[in-house]
């Protein structure tokens, strides 16, 4: 894909022009994710106003309830269980942000007719779909990583103070949050579910919003709907259905064995049963297919 | 060295022709105006050489074909396709690191000193500039890309005349030199003809005309004929003629000067005159064939 840095060298013009004429095939890319970033500032904003919005509460909890707790037990849990609750919500965030960042990606520009000076630039449509893919499947599981992991660091320091205000032992905090562990399942989730395991979810918003000319939300739903109500009327099956809900649910399975009362959270990881699931590598060709289509279609649009 | 060069290019939409086999070629160091009415193929033809749609017949822009290399071929060409198409929200700082981040012929310095020349600012957004401000920072950022070829598709539409003016005249003392190539549609004819150095005229799909302005001196005169005198000169087969103020203005091909001093003053037309009266001829022509 990558020719931009070699690919004329041999043209007579060439030798006219003065300004350096290459330029490492990676900056597009580079440059193109920063736009994005630059175009869509909720990416970011959102989870951290999410974040914020965590921490307050839990300054209020900690001071509030912790502090009222009538004994050490309750205390600790009141102080405990805003870790996991705040890495859902920081993550639903990031998916909703995914969700609309990517059935706007390729229709935004099309709308407001800056494709025409998006085109005008030597960036490939491959490079210009693959940067908006990034979003949803580096960019976002990154930043979620981060946000969380800081908020949770930020979450143990105020209650250590708390703890240690009240003149408590703190270790026993600490050994219980075993925040290390957290961070490892939680970006070994991000990477597993929201990035490859959803991918084909993110290829098919990219895709819907490169070939819709508006309500890209309703074209990325109804057709899934229709799709499942044809085949219930049809055969009364709903394997499609159960297929989507599969998809959504993060394919739990796959990914983690169930949840139980194992001692070492970390043994429920399965990575390698993961990367030897067909749901995954599945998903992946189907990602892959839908940015090809995304890729075509971009080269064919203009303004609408 | 031949920067475009179309043989018998073709487009048609579900319902229309807009472009019907059209040959075309266009040498480096030359201004080319592309003229012609609405929807006669003009941006259809930009297009087809910008890489932004599919066609048939032959293309090629610079050597490359447009469609399949766009993204290579837009190190050379660079266009400004329709007034207004910069992202809004971007900001004019970010706008240029990100030309000079992704295009390697861009000079920032050089498009700094071109936007010192405005009242743009750095830190404005571009849904903040005025639609003659954004006109002109798209100018300034195209004008500090070393291209080979600069397309511009009614780059004026909607602005005063004072930005139009000033857009041409940068575009010639700064950007323009004989190594460049540029090609540019626009309906105001008369503002930009002392700047092109060759004439196209397109309808429906077709290159009607085609001539350099030097050549057009040459082969184009224009009369206004005194009444007794307009049954001589109508002998002398005009291409067209108009009344002005009661007077009839007769416009001749290839006809010698010397011979029509003696039915009034003589002088070149417009472009804006030699298009309508191609245009005339074309419709009555149409006309014509249609009975």
């Amino acid at each position: 894909m990558n020719t931009q840095s070699n690919a004329m060298p041999e043209s007579p013009l060439e030798s006219q022009v003065s300004a350096p004429a290459v330029i490492s095939a990676t900056r597009p890319m580079y440059w193109s994710v920063r736009r994005e970033l630059w175009e869509n500032r909720s990416i970011y904003i959102a989870p951290l106003a999410v974040a914020a919005l965590v921490l307050f509460g839990f300054l209020i909890a900690t001071i509030g309830r912790a502090m009222s707790a009538p004994n050490l037990a309750q205390r600790r849990a009141v102080l405990e269980e805003p870790y996991t609750f705040a890495a859902l919500l920081i993550m639903g965030t990031t998916f909703i942000v995914g969700v609309f960042y990517c059935l706007d990606a390729l229709h935004g520009e099309r709308r407001d007719r800056s494709i025409l000076f998006w085109k005008s630039l030597p960036v490939s449509d491959l490079t210009t779909v693959l940067s908006k893919a990034s979003i949803p499947l580096v960019i976002l599981p990154l930043l979620t990583f981060v946000i969380i992991v800081v908020t949770q660091l930020i979450m143990l320091l105020l209650s250590s103070a708390v703890l240690v205000g009240s003149g408590l032992n703190v270790a026993t905090l600490w050994t219980h949050s075993s925040l290390f562990q957290m961070s490892v399942m939680l970006l070994y989730h991000l990477v597993a579910v929201h990035a490859l395991w959803w991918a084909p979810l993110w290829g098919w918003l990219l895709l819907v919003s490169a070939w819709a000319r508006r309500a890209a939300f309703l074209w990325a739903a109804l057709p899934l709907l229709a799709i499942g109500v044809v085949e219930k009327i049809a055969f009364n099956t709903s394997h499609f259905a159960a297929m989507l809900g599969y998809r959504f649910s993060g394919g739990a399975e796959a990914v983690a064995s169930a949840p139980g009362s194992v001692l070492d959270p970390m043994t429920h990881l399965t990575p390698g049963h993961f990367l030897s699931s067909p749901g995954l590598w599945i998903g992946l060709v189907v990602f892959a297919a839908f940015l090809a289509a995304a890729v075509r279609l971009r080269r064919y649009q203009g303004p609408i | 060295m031949t920067v475009i060069e179309a043989r018998s290019l073709r487009k048609a939409f579900k319902t229309t022709v807009a472009l019907d086999g059209v040959d075309l070629r266009v040498e480096e160091g030359r201004i080319l105006g592309l003229i012609g009415p609405n929807g006669a193929g003009k941006t259809t033809a930009l297009n087809a050489i910008l890489g932004l749609t599919p066609y048939q017949g032959e293309l090629k822009v610079l050597g490359r074909d447009p469609w399949n290399a766009r993204d290579q071929l837009m190190r050379d060409v660079s266009f400004i396709a329709d007034v207004a198409v910069l992202p809004r929200w971007i900001r004019v700082s970010k706008m240029l690191d990100y030309v000079a981040g992704v295009h390697p012929r861009f000079d920032r310095a050089k498009a700094e000193t071109f936007l010192s020349r405005t009242t743009i600012k750095r830190t404005s957004k571009v849904r903040e500039l005025s639609k003659g401000m954004v006109a002109q920072l798209h100018l300034a950022l195209v004008m500090a890309i070393d291209a080979k070829l600069l397309v511009l598709d009614e780059p004026t539409l909607g602005l005063d005349i004072l930005y139009r003016k000033q857009f041409y005249d940068s575009l010639l003392n700064d950007y323009f030199d004989r190594s460049r190539t540029i090609v540019v549609t626009t309906h105001q004819v008369e503002e930009i003809q002392h700047v092109l150095t060759d004439v196209m005229f397109i309808n429906r799909g077709r290159i009607v005309f085609d001539c350099s302005t030097e050549q057009l001196e040459s082969r184009y005169l224009e009369v206004m004929v005194h009444p007794e005198q307009v049954a001589a000169a109508r002998a002398l087969k005009p291409m067209h003629e108009r009344q002005v103020f009661g007077r009839s203005i007769l416009l001749f091909d290839r006809v010698d000067r010397q011979q029509l001093a003696a039915f009034g003053d003589v002088r070149t037309p417009s472009i804006a005159d030699l298009f309508v009266a191609v245009m005339g001829n074309q419709t009555s022509q149409a006309q014509g064939a249609a009975r």
